[in-house]
């Protein structure tokens, strides 16, 4: 066993090397995206991804009648759209799925304990899921609000949508949209990573915080402040109070500048992340119990 | 004890609670290498053990440290251990060399060594033809197999496996028991699970006896019967005159009872003290007093201890 002894001292040495960590969050980041991507309870996901493409769909092979659907309405359809059902539904509902099943999805499976029997940091093991749930969301979700804005405007303008995308300001819309996918998918994941190890049926936690934010609107302005919509909507390219009315009750907040509430949400995101370092760290696995 | 705390597993004042309800209390011990077996009926708390040495518990009172490694270090721990868990459970689509291998990605080892390793792992458990195979289609004997490849692929000095032997065919069995001896013969610490006594017996340096959560007995399991006064040491002599033999011996006493065997070609001796009564036995040989053909004790072995200290016949198998 001499060879294998001096291989692990070689490896005992670099235990606190950045060159490890990185090799084993490709690791289980590889083993991760295997598991988001090609299991069975990756169906649902790829269901949920493409639900919104679905009445666009149709609207593509159906136009609808009336003028209400022309070429300089699209961007306000698009935006109400996009944040009625791909950000607050598609991929708040997607990444709990995606990130809760991180962990707790494992527990199910009783198979968790094959990382907890390596010779990984916990921190380790917490940044690779987390990275493997950002990656597998960010693809999906990204390509839903890119295809969705393409199917949108695409079967009925294809000429003047080519001149928007190409010279107006449509490219930098879409790039904006797909940031503000990115942003949600690292915000709501972390979130879901945490309360996937916390709670013991996630789905509780996941509506509470989905009436949260959608009740968003009615609350006073300090309190929009602690939620994941709120900055998510200070970065939306055609604000949604110049297309949709929150109705009386609403309570106007200035947006947050770009410049606050990007670094705002990363800077969350990291504690989120350090908080579930923490717990997996003391994690016990007792399958009985879960 | 001789050898230096970074090469013991050490319990020192472990306990642990699940709740109100008990895991293990109170457990002092020391395990040098070889093989050393955890005995106990269900919830004896043998698992329990074992999720503690490995970190996948932790002890509510007191600490434990594998080869000086305190156990909620796992990054520094699980280069030097390995452990076979009960949990018959895979992730799910993988074929038996890519949960092996994976694993030891995870460990930190390059695609070329993982590898390696991988297949030194598998031709140990003899499962490479079944390798590419998925685990899911492989029989229990196969994923026990399996996981005890993936326990030691990243080559361990302390192994620890819960029931390893379970579900393995006669032969497998056999070989995996050869296969433990060669390990703890390289210097390893196995820990085994059991509830197969003469398997115990075969391959266990010592045990570890559990009851309720407590450590009932521990040692070497000779060591361990010889302690046990209050259940006298039966010994079967065959011999040409065991009336004679019982009449020389029966005065001593250190003696209980001494019963003619069945078939009146040998006799049944309880003693309190073997010691004593084995140099009574070669004086009566010396002086020509009889002809002994076998002396074998009858209630030396780990099945008898069980079931003197926890008070029934364990299960074995």
């Amino acid at each position: 066993m001499s060879s294998a002894v001096d291989v692990i001292d070689a490896t005992e040495k670099s235990s606190w090397s950045w060159g490890l960590w990185l090799r084993q969050i490709r690791a289980i980041v590889g083993l991760e995206l295997q598991k988001n991507f090609l299991s069975r309870r990756s169906i649902l996901i790829y269901l949920i991804a493409v639900l919104p493409l679905l009445p666009l769909l149709i609207l593509a092979v159906v136009r609808p009648p009336g003028n209400e659907f022309d070429f300089n309405n699209l961007g306000k359809i698009y935006a109400v759209f996009y944040h009625g059902l791909i950000l607050r539904t598609v991929i708040f509902f997607g990444c709990a799925w995606i990130f809760m099943n991180l962990f707790r999805g494992e527990l199910v499976d009783r198979s968790l304990h094959y990382y907890f029997l390596s010779a990984v940091k916990r921190e380790v093991l917490v940044a690779g899921k987390y990275l493997s749930g950002l990656i597998t969301s960010i693809v999906l979700f990204t390509a839903t609000t890119v295809v969705a804005m393409w199917l949108l405007y695409f079967p009925h303008f294809s000429s003047q949508s080519a001149r928007y995308f190409t010279e107006g300001r449509g490219l930098g819309q879409l790039l904006a949209y797909a940031g503000i996918t990115m942003l949600a998918c690292v915000g709501y994941g972390a979130f879901f990573l945490v309360v996937g190890l916390f709670v013991r049926n996630p789905i509780i936690p996941a509506l509470l915080l989905y009436g949260w934010e959608w009740l968003n609107f009615l609350l006073p302005p300090l309190l929009k402040k602690i939620s994941v919509i709120h900055y998510l909507n200070s970065l939306m390219p055609i604000p949604l109070n110049l297309v949709v009315t929150e109705g009386p009750l609403a309570v106007v907040a200035e947006p947050t500048p770009a410049y606050i509430s990007i670094p705002s949400m990363l800077f969350v995101t990291i504690l989120v992340l350090i908080l579930a370092a923490y717990r997996t760290r003391h994690m016990e696995i007792s399958y009985g119990n879960d | 004890m001789s050898e230096p705390a970074n090469q013991l597993i050490v319990f020192d004042n472990v306990s642990k609670f699940y709740g109100e309800i008990l895991g293990v209390n109170r457990v002092n011990i020391q395990i040098a290498p070889g093989i050393t077996s955890l005995v106990g009926p269900n919830g004896a708390g043998k698992s329990t053990l074992m999720n503690l040495m490995t970190g996948l518990l932790r002890p509510t009172r007191g600490s434990i440290t594998l080869l000086g490694i305190p156990t909620d270090q796992p990054e520094r721990l699980f280069r030097k251990v390995g452990y076979c868990t009960q949990f018959d459970s895979f992730p799910r689509g993988v074929t038996g060399r890519e949960f092996v291998s994976s694993y030891l990605f995870v460990h930190g080892f390059n695609q070329k060594r993982a590898s390696e390793l991988t297949q030194v792992a598998l031709e140990r458990v003899n499962l490479v033809d079944a390798a590419d195979r998925k685990v899911a289609a492989y029989s229990k004997g196969m994923r026990q197999r399996i996981r005890l490849a993936q326990s030691i692929a990243h080559q361990p000095s302390v192994l620890i496996l819960d029931e390893p032997l379970n579900g393995l065919d006669p032969m497998v069995r056999a070989e995996t028991i050869a296969l433990f001896r060669k390990l703890a013969a390289d210097g390893l610490h196995l820990i085994i699970s059991s509830h197969i006594l003469h398997e115990v017996d075969m391959m266990s340096d010592r045990v570890i006896l559990l009851n309720n959560g407590y450590i009932v007995a521990e040692g070497n399991i000779h060591g361990v019967r010889d302690e046990m006064e209050e259940h006298p040491m039966q010994i079967l002599i065959r011999c040409d005159q065991p009336a004679k033999l019982a009449a020389y011996v029966f005065g001593q006493n250190h003696v209980v009872e001494a019963r003619l065997h069945d078939d009146r070609g040998g006799l049944f001796v309880k003693t309190r003290d073997a010691d004593r009564f084995y140099l009574l036995l070669n004086r009566a040989v010396s002086e020509g007093e009889l002809n002994v053909e076998s002396v074998a004790p009858v209630d030396d072995d780990m099945s008898a201890v069980y079931q003197y200290l926890i008070g029934s016949s364990g299960g074995s198998a």
